[in-house]
């Protein structure tokens, strides 16, 4: 095909890989640093690709982007500080690994997923854009409601404690997701006249409040003790990852199929994907009791969904200019610049741009394992430096990102005050994870059932009125009853019925 | 040696201005770019910041970031933009406002600003600003499912006469720009403005992707907005809500060419400091902003993400802001929206 050819013309020039590679270092540089989203290093990207030829301009954000969700594994695993929210579902197990000496296993783990999440990301993005893109327009609030209350279930599975304490820390999630202005009504809620309270609680900072600040707080109050087990050095990453290339295939591509479907959806994006990749994990693995206490095998799950879903964000944004998170938002703007408009035209008159733009997705997340590498080891130096020392820093770098979230001092006391609040859940066995959940998703679950209320002039069965909402609906209910189910038919017979509770109950 | 030690710039998160020391610190490392380039300059000597209160990724950021690089370049002054976000923009225009008056915080105000204290949000008002330059105006146009049985305008309207309260529209928040555009119109045509009932949505974006999904029927949103979906066939644009038809767009009627009422309206955006800026300070930005409103990168990046031009300055931009507040406050009152 000619527009291949021409496409590696494009892309295989001296200052379109330079470009790539100073983007990728700067991806990473920003992914690392807590509360420096992807985002935000795109949204920093655009002045300067203003001066760029259309593909160096494309292949910095798209490079950039990549690194960037990788990179914020790093600091989750080394220092419980999620780099980007689409590592906050797995953060705890992998700061759990790393309390067992197991950091380069677990951010090895990190590394490789992701690369191969994003190239099978991009696979779908090349051979199936059209056909996805077409599926994904057909999701209106309806189905997001679905969709959300998906994920929000999603909180009784991740939690390993007992399913109340989870549920405990998502309600305390929903409640802060009702704080502000950004409701469907536009009424403020909850926010005593003050006008940053109008905003709403910023989850990033509540987010880094709640791993990270409470982790220093524990630490100061255990005295800062070094970690008791030395880290076990990563060897030869090519054989550890053979290993577990091996061992963890189906929850690869179990990750990597609901990362590729969630990621296509507009809004829902890679923080989704991954929780919900990790719940489906926990679900189905023959190892559940494993979770929570440093396994690799949810985080295999989850890492490959979130990148796989980097890439599938890309098909609404590409096939029709409507994006699938805040990070193809700013691209397509780009892309209206440098006149590759998005949309079906693009496919059909420059065949060669948009199969340029493929083989960046692909130099992409084949340079993010080099750099990847590197940076995880130099990021293992981290752990060597006692903890007395280290712990006042990550506070400064925590401060940091909060402010950085929308360069507000307000969102330092939010940062503050979750930090004691998330010392005192899991002081009491509460988990963290599932608060977050809750205020990821509260405004969504609240926006869409609104949404389809007026649509429907209060007509309950609405949510079952499309097929599309209709089959997630059930599902979502199976999930709920077949416990009581399974609880009652016990209660009822000393002998369980071994039928009902099948697969699609799951 | 802005993009120095990271330990040491951490520790002080609070530097002595409060700028966006982080943005400008990674926007140096990107741009390569070390400041200071003027020597003996009165002002500005130092660095600026360009508050933006809608999020990273919107237009409205994105018009803000290629404002602020170009006036970079005439000021010899970096220009930092910062998101501050939230409140349906109460947030940002409060920071824009309560910033300290000394030329070196402006930002970039939009439409809402006369928009929230109607609704009782917020008391700022426009009048709280010194008004430096109107940089964009994108009129509302409405928009169907392109397989739509309405073909034109009078169709639509004549679908909600027959069935009031059965055609819904989205696009914005409850009160939101869209949301006045649509109930505006109707109210003109001595129609019952909640004859389209609003659905809430979280930007224009969501509300197209509800539009094509079937959930509504009408998204009375920018053209730019509705742009690629318009190009991919999904959708169509039935009418501009503007005096004149769009560039770009030559084949979309104006309302007044329809239904014979001039109703215009849209989002504009504009370029403000806190109210009291020092008079050297309003002298030095307006030129510099014409030279970047004239420059042929500011009128290929709008052309190019297909943002309407206007432009205005000192007393047309007081009476453009002011007309704007009484036309937004009449319609909100008379749709029930006010306070």
């Amino acid at each position: 095909m000619g527009a291949i050819e021409q496409a590696a013309g494009l892309v295989f020039q001296w200052d379109v890989l330079v470009t790539i590679f100073f983007a990728a270092v700067f991806g990473m540089f920003v992914g690392a640093i807590p509360g420096l989203t992807a985002t935000m290093a795109i949204a920093l990207l655009v002045p300067v690709t203003f001066f760029m030829d259309p593909i160096p301009a494309v292949g910095a954000m798209v490079t950039c982007a990549a690194m960037a969700i990788f990179a914020g594994d790093i600091p989750g695993t080394l220092l419980r500080i999620p780099g980007t929210p689409a590592s906050a579902a797995y953060t705890d197990e992998a700061y759990a690994m790393t309390r067992k000496g197991e950091a380069e296993k677990a951010l090895g783990a990190n590394l490789l997923y992701s690369a191969l999440g994003g190239l099978v990301g991009t696979a779908v993005l090349i051979f199936a854009a059209p056909h996805l893109a077409e599926v994904a327009l057909k999701f209106s609030s309806t189905e997001y409601f679905w969709m959300a209350m998906l994920g929000l279930t999603c909180a009784a599975f991740i939690s390993s404690g007992s399913p109340v304490k989870g549920l405990v820390s998502l309600l305390i999630g929903l409640s802060v997701a009702t704080i502000g202005l950004n409701n469907p009504a536009g009424q403020p809620r909850f926010t005593f006249g003050h006008t940053e309270m109008m905003g709403g609680i910023d989850f990033i900072a509540a987010m880094i409040g709640l791993f990270a600040v409470s982790e220093i707080l524990r630490n100061a109050a255990g005295g800062a003790r070094n970690l008791p087990v030395p880290q076990v050095p990563i060897g030869n990453p090519l054989r550890g990852w053979g290993t577990m290339l091996r061992t963890y295939w189906r929850q690869q591509i179990r990750g990597n199929v609901v990362g590729v479907g969630v990621g296509a959806l507009p809004g829902a994006g890679a923080d989704l994907a991954a929780w919900i990749a990790y719940a489906v994990s926990r679900r189905f693995s023959k190892n559940k009791e494993k979770y929570g206490t440093g396994h690799v095998e949810g985080i295999v799950e989850a890492t490959s969904a979130n990148n796989a879903a980097v890439g599938s964000a890309w098909v609404p944004a590409l096939v029709f200019g409507i994006p699938g998170d805040t990070i193809t938002a700013i691209v397509i703007g780009v892309l209206f610049v440098k006149g590759l408009n998005p949309g079906p035209t693009l496919f059909i008159f420059n065949p060669q741009n948009i199969y340029a733009i493929f083989l960046i997705f692909i130099l992409a997340n084949l340079i993010m394992i080099p750099l990847g590498y590197l940076a995880i080891r130099a990021g293992r130096q981290l752990l060597r430096v006692p903890r007395r020392i280290i712990m006042p820093v990550i506070l400064a770098f925590c401060m940091v990102g909060a402010f950085a979230t929308n360069n507000a001092v307000f969102n330092i006391g939010i940062m503050l005050a979750f930090g004691i609040l998330g010392f005192f859940m899991e002081d009491n066995g509460i988990p963290v994870a599932p608060c977050i959940l809750g205020i990821v998703l509260g405004g969504m679950v609240e926006q869409h059932f609104i949404t389809t209320m007026i649509r429907s002039d209060g007509e309950l069965l609405a949510f079952f009125g499309r097929p599309i909402a209709a089959g997630l609906g059930v599902v979502t209910l199976l999930i709920w009853i077949t416990p009581m189910i399974m609880w009652l038919r016990r209660r009822g017979s000393p002998t369980p019925a071994p039928q009902g509770a099948g697969p699609e109950g799951a | 040696m802005r993009t120095g030690s990271k330990l040491e710039t951490t520790v002080r998160p609070q530097g002595k201005t409060r700028r966006g020391w982080l943005m400008a610190s990674a926007a140096a490392i990107v741009i390569g770019a070390v400041g200071m380039s003027g020597a003996a300059q009165a002002y500005p000597d130092r660095p600026l910041t360009l508050i933006v209160p809608w999020g990273a990724g919107g237009g409205t950021d994105a018009t803000a970031r290629i404002v602020a690089s170009l006036l970079e370049g005439e000021l010899g002054q970096p220009v930092n933009v910062v998101n501050r976000t939230g409140g349906s923009g109460v947030v940002g225009h409060s920071a824009i406002a309560d910033a300290e008056p000394d030329g070196y915080t402006i930002g970039l105000a939009t439409v809402e600003i006369n928009m929230m204290h109607w609704q009782g949000l917020t008391d700022l008002t426009w009048e709280d600003y010194t008004p430096l330059a109107l940089v964009n105006e994108d009129p509302a146009a409405v928009h169907v499912r392109a397989d739509s049985e309405w073909e034109d305008l009078n169709d639509m309207l004549e679908a909600i006469r027959a069935n009031p309260g059965q055609h819904r529209a989205s696009g914005t928040g409850q009160g939101g720009i869209w949301h006045l555009a649509i109930a505006g119109l109707l109210s003109e045509l001595d129609m019952d403005p909640t004859s389209v009932p609003w659905v809430p949505s979280q930007g224009a974006a969501p509300g197209l992707q509800d539009l094509v999904a079937g959930g509504v029927d009408i998204v009375p949103s920018s053209i730019p907005e509705a742009r690629s979906l318009l190009d991919a066939g999904r959708v169509k644009s039935l009418a501009v809500m503007s005096s004149d038809r769009n560039a770009a767009f030559p084949d979309v009627p104006t309302t007044e060419e329809i239904v014979g009422v001039a109703w215009n309206i849209g989002a504009w955006r504009a370029i403000v400091g806190p109210q009291g800026l020092p008079e050297e300070a309003v002298e030095t930005l307006t030129a510099a902003l014409e030279a970047v409103y004239n420059s042929d990168e500011y009128a290929e990046f709008m052309s190019g993400q297909g943002f309407g031009m206007r432009w205005a300055v000192g007393d047309d931009l007081v009476s453009f802001m002011g007309e704007s507040n009484e036309n937004l406050g009449d319609v909100m009152r008379e749709v029930g929206l006010a306070e």
